[in-house]
C-alpha cells in the first residue's frame, strides 16, 4: 500500500460515453478503472463525466511585472477552477520572458504553487521587439523546456525574421504561435474594422491583417518544412486559409478563444471596454465560421487567451483601455454552450480540442493522455447538466474582466484533479 | 427626451423637432430682448468639461448657459488620451461631487460621454467625442437649414469632406435621417468608412454630379495630417476634385446654401470667395449654435415647462 491517499471518483462516465464506472488515482497516475472501488477519499460524480484535464495554449499570468493583475498563484487557481491542468504563460511580462532566467522563474513558480502545472512560451525575438531573435534554445534546454514561442501581444511582422524562426526551432522540435496582425494595416485599431467600427468612430482592425499574416507565414512554413501555430484566429477568412495549408500537407495548427466563438462586435456597441480585445471580437459570420472550423478539426484547439487586467485599465474610455478579456473559469462551459449543446462537438472531441491537441501542439509529456490506466492522474470532472449564470465577482482570478458576466451557460467543473489531488471543486480551488 | 443627448441617434423625430422648435422659440426671445438673458436655468450647475481644445464649441456652450442663468463652470481637463485614463473617472466623480447638474463633455476618444453617462447622475451632452458623434452642431446644422430653406423634409443634403474621421458627418447622417432629408456623402473612397453602405445616406466619389441636385452643401475641413498617412497625395490634387471653388458654386442652383461646421481651411476644401458669399450659412450656424444648445439644456434641465419663464 502507498502511503499517498487514494481518490476514487464514483459513477462518473469516461468522456460522456458508455457506462458510468469508478475511477481511482493513486500515486499520481489512474490506478484502476472499474465498479465497485474505494479510496481514502471519494468524489460522487454521478451524472458526471470525465475528461483528461484541460490544457492552455495561450493564458496570461502578467507576472512577472503585473501582479496587480494576476499572479501565477491567482492566475493558476482559475485554471484549476476551470478545469485546467496545464497553461501556457505568454511571455509578454516585465521583464519579457525571452531568457532562460525568466522562463524558469515562472515555470518554478507554477511548480511551488501546485494547482496546475505552468509551461512558460518563450519570446521569439529579445524584448518582443520584432528585431532580434531571442536566445531560443537556451530557453528549450532550461529547466522550463520551452517549446512554444511566441511575440503575443505583438506580430512577428518581418517575413526574414519568421522565416528563420519557423526553420531555427525546428533543431528542438519548437513550435512558433504567431499572434497575426499586420501592423501597418492596425495602426490604432481599436475593434473590428466594419459596420459598427464605422458607427462607433472607432478605428477598425480589418480582417485581412490577420489574414494577410496568416497566409504569408502559411507559406513559410511550408518552404521552411517549419512548424506554424495560429494564436488566437478570428476571421472567416482565416479559417479558410488554415483549410487551405492542411490541405498542402503543411504543419499549420491554429486555436480559437472562447470569447470568438461566443460574442460578436456587437456587444462594443456601449462602450464597455470589457470587449476590447485584439483581435477584436468579429461578425456573426466569423463566429459560424470558427464554429464550423473547431468543429471539422481546421482549428486545432480551444485556447484561452486568458489576459486579465486591473480594473482601472478597463474602467475607462475604451481607447484608452488596455485589450484583453479573462476566460480560463469559463472556457469550458463556453465551449460547451457553444459546441456540445448545439450538436457540433461531442464530449469526445472536447477532450481532443481542449486537452490532448493542445498538448500534443506544446509537446507536453504529462497531459492530454487517455483516460486509462497507468496514465497521469490530470483529469478533470465536469457534470455537463450544471447551468450557471457567470458573476465577475466570483472568479478565482485576480481580475474581474470577463465578457460573460451574467451569461447563463451550459456546464461547470464539478472537480479537477493534478497527479490525483484535487486542485479545483464545484468551479472553486480547493 | 432621454436624460442625456449622447448621439443623435437618441432622437426621435418628436424630440429633434421639439429642440429646433424652443430654439426658434428661444432665439426669437433673446433677438428681441435688451437684456438677453432669461432665468430658467437660475440655481443649476452646468460644468463644461473639455478634454480637447475647442474655443468655438466651448464659448458657444457657455453663452447658452449663461443666457440661461445657469452657473457655469469651465473644466479644462487635459491629457486624458495619454496612457492611462483614471482622469475621466475621477473627474466625473469630483463632478459628481460638487453637485453638477449637467456636464458637456468634448473629448478625444470616442465614446468617452457614454462612460461618463455612466459615472454621474446628472445630464450628459456630447460636444463631439473623438470621430463619433457632434449632435449638438447636427441640432444647429438642421436648425440653419430649416431657417433658410423652410423645410427638413424631402431637402437634398450634400455632405464633402473626411466622412471618415468626422462626427459632424455621422451625426449629421443620423440626425437627417430621422427629420426626413436625403443625404448624399461625397468622398475620395479612402475617407469613406468600411460599411458606409449600411448608412442612410447614398455616396459619390464624384462632387460635380451631385451639386447640381442638392439643396444644401455642406463642407467639411480636411485635416493636413491626412496626408501624411495617404489618404489622398497632396492637398492641391484634393482641392481639385473636392473643394467647392468658385466654378463649382456656379453648378448650384439659385437656393442652395453653403455650409462648413468650422474650423476652415480656406483655399483647402473652400475656395475665400465662397465661404464669405452669399450663399455661405458659417455665420449663422455660429449664431445658431447658441440657441440651439440653448434649448438643449433648457430641455434636458429645465423640464416641460415654458421656455419663455414667467418673469418676463
Amino acid at each position: 500500500m502507498s502511503s499517498h491517499p487514494s481518490t476514487v471518483i464514483k459513477n462518473v462516465t469516461l468522456y460522456g460515453e458508455g457506462d458510468p464506472v469508478d475511477v481511482l488515482m493513486q500515486d499520481g497516475v489512474i490506478a484502476e478503472i472499474g465498479s465497485g472501488l474505494s479510496g481514502d477519499e471519494e468524489v460522487d460524480a454521478t451524472g458526471c463525466l470525465l475528461l483528461p484535464g484541460l490544457v492552455d495554449l495561450h493564458t496570461h499570468l502578467r507576472e512577472p511585472g503585473r501582479e496587480d493583475a494576476e499572479t501565477v498563484d491567482t492566475g493558476t487557481q482559475a485554471a484549476a477552477a476551470g478545469g485546467f491542468t496545464a497553461v501556457h504563460a505568454m511571455a509578454n511580462t516585465t521583464p519579457v520572458a525571452d531568457t532562460a532566467g525568466v522562463v524558469e522563474q515562472v515555470w518554478r513558480l507554477g511548480q511551488q504553487h501546485g494547482h496546475c502545472d505552468v509551461f512558460p512560451v518563450g519570446a521569439v525575438t529579445v524584448g518582443l521587439e520584432g528585431k532580434e531573435m531571442a536566445e531560443l534554445g537556451t530557453m528549450a534546454d532550461s529547466a522550463a523546456r520551452v517549446r512554444v514561442f511566441s511575440d503575443d501581444g505583438k506580430c512577428v511582422s518581418d517575413a526574414s525574421l519568421m522565416r528563420r524562426a519557423l526553420e531555427y526551432v525546428k533543431a528542438f522540435d519548437g513550435v512558433i504561435a504567431q499572434h497575426a496582425q499586420e501592423p501597418r494595416l492596425t495602426d490604432g485599431a481599436q475593434m473590428n474594422e466594419g459596420v459598427n467600427s464605422s458607427l462607433l468612430g472607432l478605428t477598425g482592425w480589418p480582417a485581412v491583417a490577420e489574414e494577410a499574416i496568416i497566409a504569408r507565414d502559411c507559406l513559410l512554413t511550408g518552404h521552411v518544412g517549419g512548424r506554424l501555430h495560429v494564436c488566437h484566429l478570428s476571421t472567416a477568412g482565416s479559417v479558410e486559409l488554415i483549410r487551405w495549408a492542411k490541405g498542402k500537407g503543411w504543419d499549420v495548427t491554429a486555436e480559437v478563444t472562447p470569447h470568438h466563438l461566443l460574442l460578436t462586435d456587437d456587444a462594443c456597441c456601449g462602450y464597455d471596454p470589457t470587449f476590447k480585445v485584439n483581435p477584436p471580437l468579429r461578425t456573426q459570420a466569423d463566429v459560424d465560421a470558427v464554429r464550423e472550423g473547431l468543429a471539422d478539426g481546421t482549428i486545432d484547439a480551444v485556447a484561452t487567451d486568458h489576459a486579465p487586467h486591473a480594473l482601472e485599465d478597463k474602467e475607462t474610455e475604451w481607447g484608452a483601455a488596455a485589450m484583453g478579456m479573462t476566460g480560463l473559469e469559463t472556457a469550458l462551459a463556453v465551449v460547451a454552450s457553444t459546441m456540445v449543446e448545439t450538436g457540433r462537438l461531442t464530449w469526445r472531441q472536447v477532450a481532443d480540442r481542449m486537452s490532448e491537441t493542445p498538448a500534443r501542439i506544446g509537446r507536453l509529456e504529462g497531459h492530454g493522455r487517455p483516460l486509462a490506466v497507468g496514465e497521469p492522474a490530470n483529469v478533470v470532472v465536469v457534470d455537463p447538466a450544471a447551468g450557471w449564470v457567470v458573476d465577475a465577482a466570483a472568479m478565482a482570478s485576480r481580475s474581474r474582466n470577463t465578457p460573460f458576466a451574467g451569461h447563463q451557460l451550459q456546464a461547470r467543473v464539478k472537480a479537477t484533479f493534478l497527479r490525483g489531488s484535487l486542485t479545483a471543486r464545484e468551479g472553486k480551488p480547493a | 427626451m432621454n436624460r442625456h443627448l449622447l448621439s443623435a441617434a437618441d432622437l426621435s423625430l418628436e424630440d429633434a423637432t421639439l429642440i429646433l422648435d424652443t430654439a426658434a422659440e428661444l432665439a426669437e426671445l433673446t433677438e428681441r430682448a435688451t437684456v438677453k438673458k432669461l432665468p430658467t436655468l437660475r440655481g443649476r450647475t452646468v460644468v463644461n468639461l473639455f478634454f480637447e481644445d475647442s474655443t468655438r464649441t466651448k464659448t458657444s456652450f457657455e453663452l447658452a448657459a449663461k443666457r440661461l442663468s445657469a452657473d457655469v463652470i469651465n473644466f479644462a481637463a487635459k491629457g486624458s488620451s495619454v496612457s492611462k485614463g483614471e482622469t475621466l473617472k475621477d473627474t466625473a466623480l469630483t463632478l459628481e461631487a460638487m453637485g453638477s447638474d449637467a456636464v458637456v463633455i468634448r473629448h478625444s476618444w470616442s465614446g468617452a460621454p457614454v462612460n461618463l453617462a455612466r459615472i454621474v447622475r446628472g445630464s450628459v451632452v456630447n460636444a463631439g467625442d473623438g470621430t463619433h458623434e457632434h449632435p449638438t452642431q447636427a441640432l444647429l446644422d438642421a436648425f440653419t437649414m430649416r431657417q433658410k430653406l423652410g423645410r427638413l423634409e424631402g431637402l437634398k443634403v450634400t455632405i464633402v469632406g473626411d466622412i471618415l474621421h468626422s462626427r459632424v458627418a455621422r451625426s449629421n447622417v443620423l440626425l437627417l435621417k430621422t427629420l426626413g432629408a436625403e443625404v448624399t456623402l461625397v468622398a475620395p473612397p479612402t475617407l469613406l468608412p468600411t460599411g458606409v453602405d449600411t448608412w442612410p445616406a447614398e455616396v459619390s466619389y464624384d462632387l460635380d454630379a451631385v451639386l447640381p441636385k442638392s439643396d444644401v452643401v455642406m463642407m467639411l475641413r480636411v485635416q493636413r495630417e491626412r496626408m501624411g498617412a495617404a489618404y489622398f497625395p497632396s492637398a492641391r490634387e484634393y482641392s481639385r476634385r473636392y473643394g467647392l471653388d468658385v466654378d463649382r458654386v456656379r453648378q448650384l442652383q439659385d437656393h442652395t446654401i453653403v455650409m462648413h461646421p468650422g474650423p476652415m481651411v480656406r483655399g483647402m476644401e473652400i475656395a475665400s470667395e465662397v465661404a464669405d458669399g452669399l450663399r455661405s450659412t458659417i455665420q449663422d450656424q455660429v449664431a445658431n449654435g447658441v440657441s440651439v444648445r440653448m434649448a438643449v439644456l433648457y430641455l434636458l434641465l429645465g423640464g416641460s415647462e415654458s421656455a419663455i419663464g414667467s418673469e418676463q
